[in-house]
């Protein structure tokens, strides 16, 4: 055989499953976002006393199959003055940003792309902040004031929150002592309780801060429909703007990925460290069998026969996961299976509460004015994280070099942290009462 | 059209006085104030009745205090339907406006509009209704106005003239000295005639402006 | 989705003055309205309203029409709130009659009316807080709008452009579960009340949205005509409900709810605070609804004495008032209809002014205008 054969062959036989993961990932991805898409959809309908999608397919399910369909074969519209290859180039981008930093993201003990990059929570963040770009040229490349205008509000409202959201993370890495993603998730377990026990403030100011980054309500301005400034996807149609929009969608998907790793213990079940709360290892096999009970109860009640033959299919699939799930716990030869289906299973439900939340306060909250959000960033979260990384790193000092119990130091300095958070937002709230009622107040709005 | 489909209540097709386009011209009157025709006949009544004239001259403090103060320019003060109002002369209505304003503290201009009596020699009414927040009363002013006279603005006394008189132009013509910016509001501006006057039909538009700005004959 | 054309004009200092157009195709417009925004920067320097999208000469249509005929014109004014409408004109043209409607007519007016009242501002509350990103409210008003609206359609079969009322009283008898059916709507109503503040009056971004954007002063309302809640929540308790009785509004107890700064936020209070106290009215009213006949003493044929007369009512948005001028014939010689969004919309340039370009969108929608009556 040929040397360059050969030397590809070993490649392969060394990272095959690298490769795999990766293609699955570019090829699985967007189709996973776009059922985010449709759950949140659904969801919201809920909320709204309504039913949301319920045609394309049993109760909607397709409807993420339509519209992929429906843009990929909608007429490419480039406006003629735009920048050709920017503008093409711009939504890839954003998209790649997203599913470059997810290979780096361990879904479980197993399933991980890159395996342990020794930098992983810099690597994510760091790509992920790349997808700035995709924003920034599909503004510019529009050739559109107001694209342009929005693109850089949005850039410039991302750069504010990724700042809190980086100093967040800070706390989180000061306890875990280590970039390594899986190194963190083992020290949430070598410490006994998740991260946001032990740095609740720093979990907070993530959420606000990754909401903010995805784009998302209640700091959405930039892309509102009834804004008078229209945003950088404007002149985007068809499946570029779904590149945009898929993009987004996995940035959240990232975004969770990274909170759940930090602060809510990874993979670990609820109290990993507790020998006595072993049993809550079967709440995973229950919650899918749970599932699969709802499923097959539901589905005598459905109103067409598709849809009750698409209920039983459900429960089917349900009870099979269980079967699997329990099979780990009691099946000896499948026991080495447990940590990776298990993990992955309370891996994936956190980021489903994550995301869970981040739509829930979609759909209670108004939206933010864009100088209001850009205050709300810099006075009021900014100051707060670096408070909270102070005060952490207070807490492991007294720990390491003082010899304080652990949980006493972080307690106290916690206690001392929302002290401060509550003085900050006293602050921020005169601060907001004073420049609303100062009705000639010419400020910046562009300012940070 | 709509003209011709009756309400459920009256199906009395029979009669000719249903019918738009019948009313006998005796019985519009010239000027609100001096009704005089007889009605015609009705078909099944005895006797013809006589007109009635709800218009009662009104004599109040408030008529009193504005005779004296403008004299000859309060034209009339009457009460319809127990509603008063004053006939006030065109040239003096800037004078007017203020004093109902600031004395009389009629401070809201509740409506403004005109009413076009083609066949008086004055032929625009020009119709002030004016509340009182303090006395909790109402009284319209009445300026009779030639066809092409000005009349002055009342933005001065009621800011919220401003588009009141701006619609009274669009939809009759009336021109307003010291308005700070006359021209149409409802219609389009290069639009040519004024809709609420009697001799502007009712299926008539500027066909000049709807060839050239909507691209179709009028009427389409 | 939006149409904007710019031009760049420099200013004697240098500084760029940017002309933005919104609509009037806009989805936060309420309708076909065309906005001229002076920007500086950020700010709104000045703004010009372009109206007459929806001109369809109601008021020309006027004169061709008997009086009778011309009452379902009415209701495609202000098509969000066409019970008031039909109320204010039918009451016009009873008083160019003298006549009255008997009791048991103006008690169900007043029913209808005050449901008619709590689905406009509804619809209002709505659309509003959509504008301000709150995608929630919109589904829970309309939740409760329809079950208005199924009961007007029980009354007179249609649920928009209902022409409930005729000159002289009413053409239906209220039906046999009307009661029933209001008193259930009105208990039910509060608890989704207590919805909506809890998801908006204490909520700090709506505050933060809503305080001290867009405050007209009293003295700014009387000057500009603006009336209904936008007078209200500047200070002043006035309500033609009050002031000049109608209909039955004088057998009932209720309050005038009063804002103290001007400001969307309480415009936004003063409106939530109607709703209940409409609730209060109607729970009134259907416990005693009087026995006897619902149409007076008109005839076939309306041929109303020449002469004149206006009447307002205090419809959900404003002062409606109708000034109706007779020549003794069958069709009315001049029909004016004082329209409250109208005159409210002329106080958005003074509403604008200082404001953020988002604000804009905020104070359209407090104003609470309907392009039907604005056009008319």
């Amino acid at each position: 055989m040929s040397p360059a054969l050969h030397a590809i062959i070993s490649f392969l036989e060394t990272w095959w499953v690298q490769l795999v993961s990766g293609v699955l990932i570019v090829a699985v991805v967007p189709l996973i976002a776009g059922y985010v898409v449709l759950v949140e959809r659904k969801l919201m309908a809920d909320m709204q006393a309504r039913l949301g999608p319920m045609r394309v397919g049993p109760h909607g399910l397709l409807q993420p199959i339509a519209d992929a369909v429906k843009l990929l074969i909608k007429e490419d519209i480039i406006p003629d003055s735009a920048d050709k290859v920017i503008f093409w180039l711009a939504p890839v981008v954003s998209m790649t940003a997203a599913l470059v930093s997810m290979g780096a993201i361990a879904f479980g003990p197993w399933f991980q792309v890159a395996k342990d990059i020794n930098i992983g929570i810099l690597f994510v963040l760091g790509v992920s902040s790349l997808g700035l770009f995709g924003i920034v040229l599909g503004g510019w490349a529009s050739n559109s004031h107001y694209s342009l205008i929005g693109a850089l509000r949005s850039t410039a409202q991302l750069v504010s929150y990724e700042t809190a959201a980086g100093l967040a993370i800070i706390s989180g890495l000061l306890l875990a002592g280590t970039l390594q993603i899986r190194s963190i998730v083992d020290a949430q377990q070598h410490y006994g309780v998740w991260f946001i026990f032990l740095a609740p403030v720093a979990f907070f100011i993530y959420l606000v801060a990754s909401i903010a980054e995805t784009n998302r309500a209640p700091f959405d301005l930039p892309e509102a429909e009834s804004e008078l400034v229209a945003g950088y996807m404007t002149e985007y149609s068809g499946f570029r703007w779904a590149l945009y929009f898929l993009g987004e969608y996995a940035n959240m998907i990232v975004v969770a990925a990274v909170a759940t790793t930090l602060f809510l213990g990874g993979w670990l079940r609820p109290f990993p460290n507790v020998r006595w709360l072993n049993w809550l290892d079967v709440l995973p096999a229950l919650f899918t069998a749970a599932v699969g009970a709802y499923c097959g109860y539901r589905a005598g009640k459905q109103p067409v026969r598709v849809q009750t033959l698409f209920m039983w299919a459900v429960a089917a699939l349900c009870f099979l996961a269980a079967l699997i799930l329990a099979a780990t716990l009691f099946v000896p030869p499948l026991q080495a299976a447990k940590p990776g289906l298990l993990g992955a299973f309370w891996f994936l439900l956190k980021v489903s509460g994550y995301l869970y939340v981040f739509m829930w306060l979609r759909f209670t909250l108004p939206r933010y004015r864009f100088d209001q959000l850009m205050h709300l960033g810099w006075y009021l979260l900014i100051p707060l994280a670096i408070v909270n990384v102070f005060f952490v790193a207070v807490a492991m000092m007294l720990e390491t070099e003082f010899g304080w119990n652990r949980w006493l130091a972080l307690i106290i300095t916690s206690v001392f942290t929302l002290l401060a958070a509550a003085f900050l937002m006293h602050l921020h709230d005169k601060r907001t009462a004073a420049a609303s009622a100062a009705a000639s107040e010419t400020s910046d709005s562009y300012a940070g | 059209m709509a003209d011709e489909s009756k309400p459920p209540q009256s199906p009395d097709s029979a009669k000719p006085e249903s019918t738009g386009a019948s009313a006998t011209p005796p019985e519009a009157p010239k000027s609100p104030t001096a009704p005089s025709a007889p009605p015609a006949p009705k078909p099944a009544a005895t006797a013809p009745k006589p007109p009635v004239v709800l218009q009662v001259p009104l004599d109040n403090d408030l008529t009193r205090r504005y005779r004296e103060r403008f004299g000859a320019a309060i034209l009339d003060a009457l009460e319809d339907r127990k509603q008063p109002y004053l006939v006030i002369d065109a040239a003096q209505l800037a004078e007017i406006a203020r004093y109902s304003r600031d004395e009389e503290k009629f401070d809201l201009l509740e409506d403004y509009t005109a009413v076009d009596w083609p066949r008086r020699a004055k032929r625009f009414d020009l119709v002030a209704n004016l509340y009182s927040f303090r006395h909790n009363m109402r009284l319209r002013l009445k300026i009779p106005l030639a066809a092409n006279e000005e009349a002055a603005s009342l933005v001065p006394a009621w800011p919220v003239a401003n588009w009141l008189e701006r619609e009274i132009f669009d939809m009759f013509g009336i021109r307003f000295t010291g308005h700070p910016d006359l021209k149409r509001i409802l219609l389009p501006e290069e639009w040519q005639g004024h809709p609420l006057r009697k001799d502007y039909d009712i299926l008539k538009q500027d066909d000049a402006w709807v060839r050239e700005n909507l691209g179709i004959e009028s009427g389409q | 989705m939006h149409d904007e054309t710019t031009q760049k004009q420099n200013t004697l200092l240098g500084a760029d003055e940017l002309v933005i157009n919104m609509g009037p195709q806009h989805p936060s417009t309420h309708g076909v309205l065309r906005v001229k925004l002076k920007l500086d920067g950020e700010r709104v320097i000045g703004s010009e309203c372009v109206i007459g999208y929806l001109h369809r000469g109601v008021e020309k249509i006027a004169e061709h029409r008997t009086y009778q005929q011309f009452a379902p014109y009415v209701d495609r004014m202000d098509y969000v709130a066409a019970v008031s409408n039909g109320l204010g004109y039918c009451e016009t043209v009873e008083k160019l009659l003298s006549v009255e409607a008997p009791p048991r007519a103006r008690v169900i007016r007043t029913i209808l009316t005050e449901l008619q009242r709590i689905a406009s501002h509804l619809l209002w509350l709505g659309t509003h807080a959509l504008d301000i990103g709150a995608l929630t409210p919109l589904f829970y008003c309309m939740r409760e709008r329809e079950e208005i609206l199924k009961i007007f359609e029980k009354y007179c079969g249609a649920r928009l452009t209902t022409h409930a009322f005729r000159i002289g009283g009413l053409q239906y008898e209220s039906y046999d579960t009307f009661e029933k059916d209001v008193e259930r709507f009105c208990k039910d109503f509060e608890r989704r009340i207590q919805e909506y503040v809890d998801l908006l009056t204490g909520n700090s971004i709506w505050i933060g949205r809503t305080r001290n954007v867009g405050i007209l002063s009293t003295e700014d309302c009387i000057a500009l005509g603006a009336s209904g809640p936008i007078l209200r929540a500047s200070g002043l308790a006035w309500d033609t409900r009050k002031a000049t009785p109608y209909a039955a509004y004088d057998q009932y107890k209720f309050e005038i709810p009063v804002g103290t700064k001007g400001d969307t936020y309480d415009r936004y209070m003063v409106r939530m605070e109607e709703m209940r106290q409409s609730r209060l009215i109607c729970l009134q009213a259907i416990e005693n609804i009087p026995a006897g006949p619902i149409l007076g003493k008109v005839g076939k044929v309306l041929k109303p004495p020449p002469g004149e007369v206006y009447h307002s009512i205090e419809a959900p948005k404003g002062i409606l008032g109708y000034y109706i001028v007779s020549d003794g014939t069958t069709q009315p010689y001049r029909v004016r209809i004082r329209p409250p969004s109208f005159i409210n919309l002329q106080a958005f340039d003074k509403l604008a002014r200082g404001h953020l370009v988002a604000d804009v969108v905020a104070i359209i929608g407090t104003l609470d205008i309907v392009l039907g009556e604005v056009d008319r």
